[in-house]
């Protein structure tokens, strides 16, 4: 097939630069990396392969702050995914993915190929998926397009994992203005491997073959990673050619026919990689650079579902439910014989060559042939601007905001009913949170918990982003991030033991929200140092903008923490009469950027104060070893709404109530956000051993009652609710607004 | 007694009727691929939940034209057990093995969580060593779980006992007579929309699916007559 513009026009007319790559990106290709102008199929592959999204140009030096490694990681950032040890030679695996700019776009699609796409990192590293989380940030729910949006992101999330089989286990979903134009949809997978299984996205061994299974490639999707790397407006609202449409049942066979092949023919295999943004190109040009190779395709032989593709399109189509192997030669038809088995494609489409070019064949034409590197290696670093948003340094004169709290009740009765703190049980009881048979803890508690079959140990998982606290506080919000996540797993407990993240901002080339980036993962790397908990995958997420507004910057944290013992995993929820309330953390007044805060004032203002993140890990620590010798018979971190939603959840699906003398406490700082704080309840036979580990941090409060009451003393106010009053608040808040008619 | 767990292209609680049976119940179980054409040496098949064929065109319609179909109506017609539950259900509707259809939910959404439901009876291979009328609790996770069938057929149903789970207090998906399972009428086959293999172990909080497996490891063997 003929090119669709010669090199000549593409340097006259520059569509490059629709395609995201700039001009000097394209002279440094044309005169430095190429000697040569490029041919539009190359072009379109430079395109895509330097964007931000498969590059990380723009992120990479901020990115290098984070650790990625400890005594557990054995697979850090580079890979499908991270693997961490998780002792008894099995790993546990996993990664989080944006889905942003597809589900903004067409919510369903967009989200269920997001859960699509985080599934093949995982089985790619020959791990099985056991557990899927999301993290979603919506709009207003008072906004009927927002409301459609809701509605189709959680269906995408619902039906494509519920038909691959894989739980729903944990998430979260919050709304704020700053997201309408711009939907958050931030998936993660999290697998279970024999350590033996790993494997690599790599293509070695002159003569093997490259081999594409699974779907056939049509024209959905294409330029998918350069859509991603700009910014939204109204123009390209309805830009749905870029947007991949799902097949989980397709997946689910791809899915066993390659973890059949990994684990039982291992022999056969030099590589394996999931097709995700941009295509064949960035799967097979990333496996070649892996494996220091050469690469010869053939794109006529490339199973197609259309007609007429040109090599632009078949390269950079991001079809879903695809996969790149390596085989050993000769091992060819043996591992078409298994894709047969599950009705799937699998055809050599070319093979390892010496050297080091990347050669593409179409129509009996060599369409392209470029060094490997210069698509994965060779990619120009691009230095950012970065300043202090004026508006923090505005804040920062400005007098701090103190909310006065005269009834509290009604304040908590309020709060409640706010859509990111009430009840999420409409949204995940459209996901299968059970199959596999392995949830111990599932959707609605601080994390989810699985029990590792044959074993007695449990995975703890959770997915934790407040993108209020890191727009006002950069580096204080990173930190708080990762703490919410820390003490999510630490409450179920677990102990932490790394993490993922999707990096969610607006145009980095924007000096100041460039700042925001690095100021925030500044602030999660030194959390994360503290914690021993590196960065073992992710993602980063530009261009959240629409209309040139912005997002709240939004780093999304996705943390796995190991259960030692499954008998041992501690409740959310109250247990018995008689059981004493400890609050453990100090608290302070913490209201900027509070729900409370946006609740009265209808916006987030202030500066987010710095916290002791030492003493919040050491506290945590004392708190999972009194955990682990079974002192603790419930515990709940704190989060939005702070101790006053904190108690009511405790209470919330018991028949119990909480006696509670709180008179050093404000009723503002009944709502207070400080970081790092738990309720605890724990058996009276357990008091002393749960004192001596806890030390001045842990304050006891109060008693668990039979009265299903919610009865307080603070400083200057008393309590004395109905919990099943409260609970139909929190239940009701959000399936009431998603009827409105509005 | 041994037991088949059939696998179709797209089932996914295959694994978990596999560890019900034999990591809990310690029962000799194996699992059966679709393209087999027999079940020779099998006393019992039981079809998964999940999603046979992506759930395309119908639930369970396109997998009741899978090769190992035939050896499981054989089985039926033998009066051996045969259970199904969720899209192991719908196969069997699908296949004739019991009677109505199942639809999609009145909410027309995917829903996942415990139901209460009540045994009606207790007088069958499967639910033995349940008391009668007793409240269970096991949970469910379908989008298409709306039993139908004409009135006709209902009463039939009702006459000959062959309900064996009704939903007890609210009805989730709008099934007719708020029908959670059935037989056909020589109590042989089950099929129901809830999940008892997601209900046999403490640790996963509830174990009132197990007895179900337990009433037929203790009468399957016992041939049920024409």
């Amino acid at each position: 097939m003929k090119q669709a513009m010669t090199p000549e026009e593409i340097k006259e007319q520059k569509p490059y630069l629709d395609w995201s790559l700039s001009e000097d990106e394209y002279n440094y290709i044309s005169d430095t990396l190429l000697g040569r102008l490029p041919n539009y199929t190359e072009a379109g592959l430079f395109a895509a392969m330097w964007s931000e999204h498969c590059s990380y140009k723009k992120s990479k030096p901020v990115l290098r702050l984070f650790p990625n490694k400890n005594d557990r990681v054995i697979q850090g950032p580079g890979e499908g995914a991270g693997v961490v040890d998780i002792d008894d030679g099995q790993a546990v695996v996993f990664k989080a993915e944006s889905h942003n700019h597809p589900t903004t776009v067409e919510p369903y699609q967009g989200a269920a190929t997001g859960v699509g796409g985080i599934l093949r990192d995982i089985f790619s590293m020959g791990a099985r998926p056991v557990a899927s989380l999301d993290s979603l940030h919506f709009g207003e729910l008072d906004d009927s397009t927002t409301r459609m949006k809701v509605d189709g992101t959680v269906r995408g999330i619902g039906d494509y994992g519920n038909c691959m089989g894989i739980p729903t286990i944990a998430g979260e979903t919050t709304f704020d203005p700053c997201y309408q134009g711009n939907v958050l949809c931030n998936a993660m997978s999290v697998g279970l491997m024999d350590q033996k299984d790993i494997q690599q996205g790599k293509a070695a061994g002159v003569g093997n073959a490259v081999m594409y299974v699974g779907a056939k490639t049509g024209r959905d999707g294409i330029h998918g990673a350069t859509f991603a790397s700009a910014d939204f407006s109204d123009e390209n609202a309805t830009q749905r050619s870029a947007v991949q449409v799902g097949n989980p049942f397709m997946e689910k066979l791809l899915l066993e026919a390659c973890l059949e092949l990994i684990s039982k023919h291992p022999d056969w295999l030099v590589g394996i990689q999931d097709m995700g943004a941009a295509g064949i190109v960035s799967s097979s040009a990333e496996m070649a650079a892996e494996g220091k190779s050469g690469m010869d395709l053939d794109l006529d032989l490339v199973p197609q579902r259309e007609t007429g593709m040109s090599a632009y399109e078949i390269m950079l189509s991001e079809s879903q439910e695809r996969m790149l192997l390596c085989v050993n030669k000769g091992h060819e038809d043996d591992v078409r014989k298994i894709f047969d088995f599950y009705d799937l494609d699998a055809v050599t489409i070319g093979r390892i060559t010496a050297g080091h070019q990347y050669v593409l064949r179409h129509d009996g034409q060599v369409v392209c042939d470029i060094p490997v590197s210069s698509l994965t290696d060779d990619v120009l670093e691009e230095e950012s601007t970065e300043h202090k948003p004026v508006r923090i340094t505005v804040a920062e004169q400005e007098p701090v905001w103190r909310p006065k709290i005269d009834d509290p009740a009604a304040t908590l009765r309020c709060l409640l009913a706010q859509s990111t703190i009430a009840d999420k049980s409409s949204f995940y009881q459209q996901y299968d949170s059970q199959v596999r048979t392995s949830t111990v803890v599932g959707p609605g508690s601080d994390a989810g918990v699985l029990r590792v079959r044959g074993t007695h140990k449990g995975l703890a998982m959770t997915t934790d982003g407040n993108g209020r606290f890191v727009y006002l506080n950069p580096e204080v919000g990173g930190q708080m991030a990762l703490v919410e996540a820390a003490a999510n797993i630490v409450s179920s407990g677990a102990e932490p033991l790394a993490i993922t993240d999707c990096l969610n901002y607006g145009d980095p080339n924007d000096p100041e929200i460039f700042w925001e980036l690095h100021q925030s993962v500044k602030g999660m790397a030194a959390a994360c140092r503290i914690f021993d908990t590196p960065v073992i995958s992710g993602n980063v997420s530009l261009y959240n903008e629409n209309n040139g507004q912005a997002i709240h910057p939004t780093p999304m944290v996705g943390m796995v923490g190991l259960v030692k013992n499954i008998d041992r995993v501690v409740p959310s929820f109250v247990q018995q009469a008689g059981d004493q309330v400890y609050l453990v953390g100090a608290t302070r007044d913490d209201y900027a950027g509070s729900e409370l805060q946006k609740m009265l004032t209808g916006k987030i203002s202030g500066v987010v104060r710095p916290f002791d993140l030492d003493g919040v890990h050491t506290t945590m620590r004392h708190l999972l070893h009194a955990m682990e010798n079974g002192h603790v018979a419930s515990c709940h971190d704190l989060s939005e709404g702070g101790l006053g939603v904190a108690l009511a959840e405790t209470l919330f699906k018991t028949d119990r109530g909480m006696n509670l003398d709180l008179r050093n406490l404000t009723g503002a700082q009944l709502f207070s956000e400080t970081p790092g704080r738990f309720v605890v309840t724990v058996q009276p036979d357990h008091v002393p051993a749960f004192e001596q580990d806890l030390g001045d941090a842990a304050q006891l409060v109060g008693t668990v009652t039979n009265a299903h009451w919610l009865e307080a003393h603070l400083a200057d106010s008393d309590l004395n609710l109905s919990v099943g009053e409260l609970q139909q608040i929190w239940e009701e808040a959000i399936p009431c607004q998603m009827k409105s008619k509005d | 007694m041994r037991i088949a767990v059939i696998v179709f292209p797209g089932s996914n609680c295959d694994v978990d009727l596999y560890e019900a049976l034999g990591t809990v119940c310690g029962a000799d179980v194996a699992y059966v691929s679709h393209h087999e054409h027999s079940l020779v040496g099998f006393d019992a098949v039981m079809l998964p939940g999940g999603f046979s064929y992506g759930d395309y065109l119908r639930a369970g319609a396109i997998a009741r034209f899978t090769n190992i179909m035939p050896a499981i109506i054989k089985m039926a017609e033998e009066g051996k057990p045969v259970f199904g539950t969720c899209n192991g259900f719908q196969i069997l509707t699908e296949a004739g093995l019991l009677p109505g259809a199942l639809k999609r939910n009145d909410s027309q959404r995917f829903v996942c969580k415990a139901v209460p439901l009540e045994v009606v009876n207790n007088q069958t291979l499967f639910t033995s060593r349940y008391r009668p009328h007793e409240r269970i609790s096991l949970p469910i996770a379908h989008a298409d779980g709306s039993f139908y069938a004409d009135q006709k057929t209902l009463d039939r149903l009702e006459a000959n006992h062959q309900v064996v789970f009704r939903y007890a207090e609210e009805n989730p998906n709008g099934s007719l007579r708020n029908i959670a399972g059935i037989t056909n009428q020589r109590g042989n086959v089950l099929g129901m929309m809830p999940h008892p293999e997601r209900a046999v172990e403490a640790i996963l909080g509830n174990t009132d699916g197990l007895r179900l497996f337990k009433s037929l490891l203790t009468n399957g063997s016992v041939k049920v007559g024409e």
